[in-house]
């Protein structure tokens, strides 16, 4: 008997290292991230390494806002955000319609969702010279276009699913009720898809925020985004590791938000295409 | 004035022709129950009356006016769905008030409505609930809630009792047609459960593939069947059918060595056809135990060895043979003890129906 409880607790016990070992090697980086944000030089490059800063100062902050750096993460919100809200309006009008009117038979959701396996860079240098011609380049709607095309598939395959889980009647009743059919999605379909609406919103944001090579070829100067503008204090001589610390954690921080935020949604939202009942 | 009129209503289904050419005048105030097999139609013209599938050919009139380029939000339909269709991100209450507000009532007189339906269906004390937490006949009362409340001309239910259990199906029952004796609003139901059919119905419509195979009251049906199928859907046990043969002057029906006398008053009709053969239709209860000098009109003396007993209590269902075919007998509790027991057994060939073998039309 007291064998048994013993040989549990020393089960729950190795569990929970493992755990803990698991979790520290994921933290690690990010919080070295954050403490090197917020040494100085000095400190930095300190040896042996120092595990937290002498006293917390802002200046590496300081100098991506004096520098103007941190507009490069204005521009990323600006392009993440605004190709975010117009890939989730259109996606999942169009998801809507796939999944009520069947439009285009059961083959056009897969070559819609073919599109998103293309590789980036197999496109980027004809997506160049059409910009070029258009003078897109280094303009927010080059940019803002572009990511919208490329999360559309995701978000219209996503938010298929989710509706097509919305049961008919539900529709029917409401129709019958006395809604047209954009109350119907207002008042019935949104509501009941919101879980999967906020998750969808929030991979379709990380993807247009983490993005890095169409903003690398199609940026120079006036909408150089967070991703590119962090490679920029990589130099050939030395590396500009305050810099490179306050960038990230300035780039990092909209995407804790946003996932703090929609915690609950995205929990709910990944899991309710999976279990259905 | 609220009457409903279809007329030549065809729908398609890719290549399956689910409605073919439906006449059908539902007078004001009437309820109508469209029933019959699964893939009769029954559902597909409900739906179509409600504007929730296009008629492929034909007219639908509501109250008079022709609806079918109406949107259902138009047609002041209310329709209660067999998986009752409640919304489930909203409280009863919103579920109920959710057709009054989209027809833009003042909040002020939607408080009242609700709170009137609720109690007609006693549900007032569920208002705060969400739909997950009710039980199946809560959420049917909701459901219901949900149509009245709207004052619609037209009400239609599509199969709202099926998924509940036996007992809460038959109070339910009772109440729609206590909900129709008080509302009188024209109502057109849809079952395949010719129980739910025969109890509530003013007027049965009975469909088999897309077609109407005969409509009228319940007791016209079950008592002149105009076909082999009417015959047998309707009545629980179902009617025996037993190959037979009428005699040139229509005095006899001829099942294995038995002579069935037929009654004098029923010859002339029969006459006309010569020696033939015919299925017998015998319901369950028109057989019964045969008292020893009984001489009654038309009531024929039949001897049989039973097989199978099945007491249910008030009844007995007492199986045999007859011309190869399994019979069923619907008789006293105790007129039969054990299997394998002779008995002789009363056949009313008043209420027997004969059946053309050839077109499976009642003769």
């Amino acid at each position: 008997m007291t064998s048994a409880i013993a040989r549990r607790r020393a089960r729950l016990a190795l569990r929970y290292a493992a755990a803990t070992i698991v979790t520290a090697t994921f933290v690690f980086p990010i919080y070295w991230l954050f403490m090197t944000s917020f040494k100085t030089p000095e400190e930095i490059f300190a040896s042996p390494p120092q595990w937290y800063p002498g006293s917390i100062q802002f200046q590496n902050f300081n100098v991506l806002f004096l520098d103007g750096d941190a507009i490069a993460v204005w521009n990323s919100l600006v392009t993440a955000g605004i190709s975010t809200v117009i890939a989730m309006f259109l996606g999942t009008l169009a998801a809507y319609s796939l999944a009520r009117f069947k439009t285009g038979g059961d083959n056009l959701a897969v070559w819609i969702l073919s599109q998103r396996m293309m590789p980036p860079i197999a496109i980027v240098f004809p997506v160049f010279l059409l910009y070029v011609w258009l003078g897109w380049v280094d303009s927010f709607i080059g940019l803002i276009l572009l990511y919208t095309a490329f999360n559309l598939p995701y978000v219209i395959w996503m938010m298929r699913g989710y509706i097509g889980d919305v049961p008919l009647e539900l529709e029917e009743s409401a129709q019958v009720d006395g809604c047209t059919r954009w109350q119907v999605l207002l008042k019935v379909v949104f509501p009941l898809v919101r879980s999967g609406l906020f998750a969808t919103a929030v991979f379709t944001f990380v993807f247009a925020w983490n993005e890095f090579i169409f903003a690398l070829v199609l940026t120079r100067t006036e909408i150089v985004t967070y991703p590119v503008q962090v490679t920029r204090y990589f130099g050939g001589q030395s590396n500009f590791w305050a810099k490179i610390a306050a960038m990230s954690v300035l780039g990092t921080l909209p995407i804790f938000i946003a996932v703090a935020m929609m915690q609950r949604y995205l929990v709910r939202g990944i899991s309710m295409g999976a279990v259905k009942g | 004035m609220t009457d409903v009129t279809l007329s030549g209503i065809h729908k398609r289904f890719g290549a399956v022709h689910a409605v073919r050419g439906v006449d059908l005048a539902i007078p004001d105030g009437e309820f109508t129950v469209l029933v019959g097999p699964s893939g009769c139609g029954k559902s597909t013209l409900l739906r179509i009356i409600a504007g929730l599938e296009e008629a492929d050919a034909g007219t639908v009139a509501i109250g008079g006016q022709v609806v079918n380029h109406l949107p259902p939000r138009e047609r002041n339909v209310a329709m209660v769905f067999q998986n009752y269709a409640l919304y489930p991100h909203m409280k009863v209450y919103d579920n109920i008030a959710f057709g009054l507000r989209a027809r833009k009532v003042a909040e002020s007189e939607i408080g009242e409505r609700v709170k009137r339906a609720a109690g007609m269906l006693s549900i007032g004390n569920l208002l705060d609930r969400l739909p997950r937490q009710l039980s199946g006949g809560q959420r049917q009362r909701v459901a219901i809630g949900r149509a009245i409340v709207r004052d619609a001309r037209l009400f239609l239910f599509d199969e709202p009792l099926s998924n509940l259990d036996a007992q809460l199906r038959d109070d339910m029952r009772s109440e729609i047609k206590r909900l129709h004796r008080d509302l009188s609003t024209t109502m057109i139901y849809v079952t395949h459960d010719q129980i739910e059919a025969m109890t509530l119905a003013d007027r049965i419509v009975l469909l088999r593939d897309g077609r109407i195979e005969q409509m009228g009251a319940p007791l016209d049906l079950f008592e002149r069947p105009a076909t082999r199928f009417v015959a047998g859907f309707l009545g629980s046990p179902a009617m025996n059918f037993v190959p037979a043969r009428l005699s040139a002057d229509a005095s006899v029906v001829e099942v294995d060595a038995a002579m069935l006398a037929v009654p004098a008053g029923r010859r002339a009709s029969l006459a006309g056809r010569g020696a033939s053969a015919v299925v017998l239709g015998l319901r369950p209860e028109h057989m019964r135990r045969f008292a020893d000098g009984e001489q009654r009109e038309g009531v024929v003396r039949l001897g049989v060895t039973i097989e199978l007993i099945q007491p249910t209590g008030s009844r007995t269902y007492a199986t045999f043979r007859l011309a190869g075919v399994p019979v069923v007998a619907e008789l006293q509790a105790h007129d039969v003890n054990r299997p394998n027991e002779r008995l002789d057994l009363g056949v009313d060939m008043n209420r027997a129906v004969l059946i053309d073998p050839a077109t499976d039309r009642v003769l």
